[in-house]
């Protein structure tokens, strides 16, 4: 049986005149790593704290483990990791988390440790005040640690923070989705997360425009492969008329061709001998996919 | 629910104290409480009370300034400044309710403003009796001073998240908590006096305008110390209006105005989408 954690049945939130979330629908199980992925403005951060019923939603439902979202249940089972995380200035990460913990009624005594295990060990004594921007990203993920929750929505987690942070980060969140949480990052650079969540969800002006795995995704795409060929002295034409390619500069051509096309093109090329002086092939990259679902031009 | 509001209080607390707050606002409750009995030293034979009398009916005039304003500085930042941080957003994911943090900033702002009071006041009670001039009943008229500006101050600490809870950015919480303070400490009267003025001891004079006066917090705080004190109230001018009064209309004015307060400031906290 599946272990639903986070159903969201056609949610739709107007602001005014603009519909930010426009009936939206996506269920996410235990376990699971999601990105959530789109443009700035997409309607990330709304889903999220329509998650978190922060944000009444105009209509639909969210439920968290069962529970409607922003209910006690579902708050004790959802942990949150906001956007450009900010904390008062005058007190230290070690006051900060056990306030946290306090709240979500956990242990306070695994304070000290969970700062250790995001690096801020030796810094947990310090003012918040004095913190970088990276570090007070950290200690926004070890309150996210707290209490094993069910749920984890991390809102552009990766921001302001070194590769290495980074890699840690997502070192963290294979072992929260080994435990068992379901983990919820947006993002606007799909690059970052391909190879760490199982699922991509991407959100174009507030409509759910994809979600699938990237494999499923980049094969639905249909996005073509990108050849370029260098000719030999002053070649490039004859190639350009007999391959159907465009010039792209005095020596070079480029064609695109589709998964099933490839070789075919390939024996074309190679045909024309030592016209030929290069090839350079590039499969469609994370990028394209992205901008073929987020661009409004594609669907 | 109790542990989570002491939870909240905890930190609001810390950061009271080191943002100075309790700091400032002792000394300068100390600063004026100790100046005014020294000056009260001197005309106390010709009154023919103590000097702590004439102390209490100082401290009470400047503490119908100061406890709102202290109150109000202390308030204004409390949720629209969680909010321009972005602060506000992570705390609301906790299984913490509205109303938890908001009686949580209230206990802790309250208990750094009764800090500052209670020794202020204290001191210049000390002060008075180390002169020798104190009697028991001005002690008990500088108890009611400290309780009732305790109360005045937990007024305006409620007025202050109501207004931070409706303004978006701290600054406009500032700019708007200034304008509350200046309509209920000064405007209010002034206007009450001019309408007293127009009214020559008619109608009004008579009947609206000592409820007028007892619906304002502040003046509220003047009458409750003035009209039970017989002292003090030979060193203000306002036992007229307070003599018209029922005795319980002062203090029933003083306790219900921070729980409406409280309960506005949770209606528009309720509705701040962070």
């Amino acid at each position: 049986m599946v272990d639903t954690v986070l159903t969201i049945e056609a949610a739709r939130k107007r602001r005014g005149d603009i519909d930010v979330l426009r009936n939206i629908s996506l269920t996410a199980s235990a376990g699971q790593r999601i990105a959530l992925l789109g443009h700035n403005g997409a309607g990330k951060s709304t889903l999220m704290k329509a998650a978190l019923g922060l944000t009444p939603l105009s209509s639909g439902h969210i439920f968290i483990d069962g529970a409607p979202a922003g209910s006690a249940h579902a708050r004790t089972a959802t942990a949150y990791l906001p956007e450009a995380v900010s904390f008062h200035k005058s007190i230290t990460a070690s006051e900060q988390l056990a306030l946290f913990a306090r709240l979500a009624a956990t242990d306070v005594s695994q304070v000290p440790s969970l700062l250790e295990r995001v690096g801020l060990g030796d810094a947990m004594h310090r003012r918040i005040g004095t913190y970088s921007k990276g570090m007070r990203q950290r200690l926004g993920l070890a309150q996210v640690l707290l209490a094993r929750p069910r749920l984890a929505l991390l809102d552009e987690p990766t921001s302001g923070l070194d590769p290495i942070s980074r890699h840690e980060l997502f070192a963290i969140i294979d072992e929260m989705a080994e435990r068992g949480t379901c983990v919820v990052i947006s993002s606007h650079t799909l690059t970052e997360v391909e190879a760490r969540t199982d699922r991509i969800a991407i959100l174009r002006s507030g409509r759910l425009v994809a979600d699938d795995t990237l494999s499923n995704l980049s094969q639905n795409a249909g996005l073509k492969t990108r050849v370029r060929i260098r000719a030999n002295g002053t070649e490039a034409d004859r190639i350009a008329t007999e391959i159907g390619g465009k010039r792209i500069n005095g020596t070079s051509v480029e064609i695109f061709c589709g998964t099933g096309e490839k070789m075919s093109e390939l024996r074309r090329i190679t045909a024309m001998g030592s016209a030929v002086a290069d090839i350079d092939m590039q499969p469609p990259r994370l990028e394209d996919l992205y901008r073929f679902y987020s661009s409004e031009e594609s669907q | 629910m109790i542990r989570r509001i002491f939870a909240i209080a905890r930190i609001e607390a810390l950061i009271t104290i080191r943002n100075r707050w309790v700091l400032t606002a002792t000394l300068i409750m100390l600063l004026f409480a100790i100046a005014l009995t020294w000056a009260g030293s001197a005309p106390t034979g010709t009154l023919g009370v103590d000097m702590l009398t004439v102390s209490v009916a100082s401290m009470t005039t400047l503490s119908v300034y100061l406890a709102p304003l202290l109150a109000l500085m202390m308030a204004f930042d409390g949720i629209a400044g969680e909010a321009d941080r972005g602060s506000l957003g992570l705390l609301l994911s906790y299984p913490a309710t509205r109303t938890e943090i908001l009686i949580g900033k209230f206990l802790a702002h309250l208990g750094a403003l009764a800090f500052a009071m209670a020794v202020g006041f204290g001191a210049a009670g000390a002060l008075a009796a180390s002169f020798g001039s104190v009697s028991a009943e001005s002690l008990v008229a500088l108890a009611r001073l400290i309780l009732t500006s305790i109360l005045l101050g937990a007024v305006f600490l409620a007025l202050g998240y109501m207004v931070s809870a409706l303004a978006s950015a701290p600054t406009g919480a500032a700019g708007i908590c200034a304008g509350v303070w200046l309509v209920f400490v000064v405007l209010y009267d002034l206007g009450l006096l001019g309408a007293l003025m127009a009214d020559g001891g008619g109608w009004f004079t008579e009947t609206v305008f000592p409820w007028a006066m007892i619906a304002n917090p502040a003046d509220a705080f003047r009458i409750w110390n003035v009209a039970a004190s017989e002292g003090v109230a030979m060193t203000t001018g306002l036992t007229a209006a307070a003599a018209s009064l029922p005795q319980w209309a002062a203090p029933l004015s003083l306790i219900v105005w921070p729980v409406l307060a409280l309960f506005g400031a949770r209606h528009f906290f309720e509705r701040l989408e962070p």
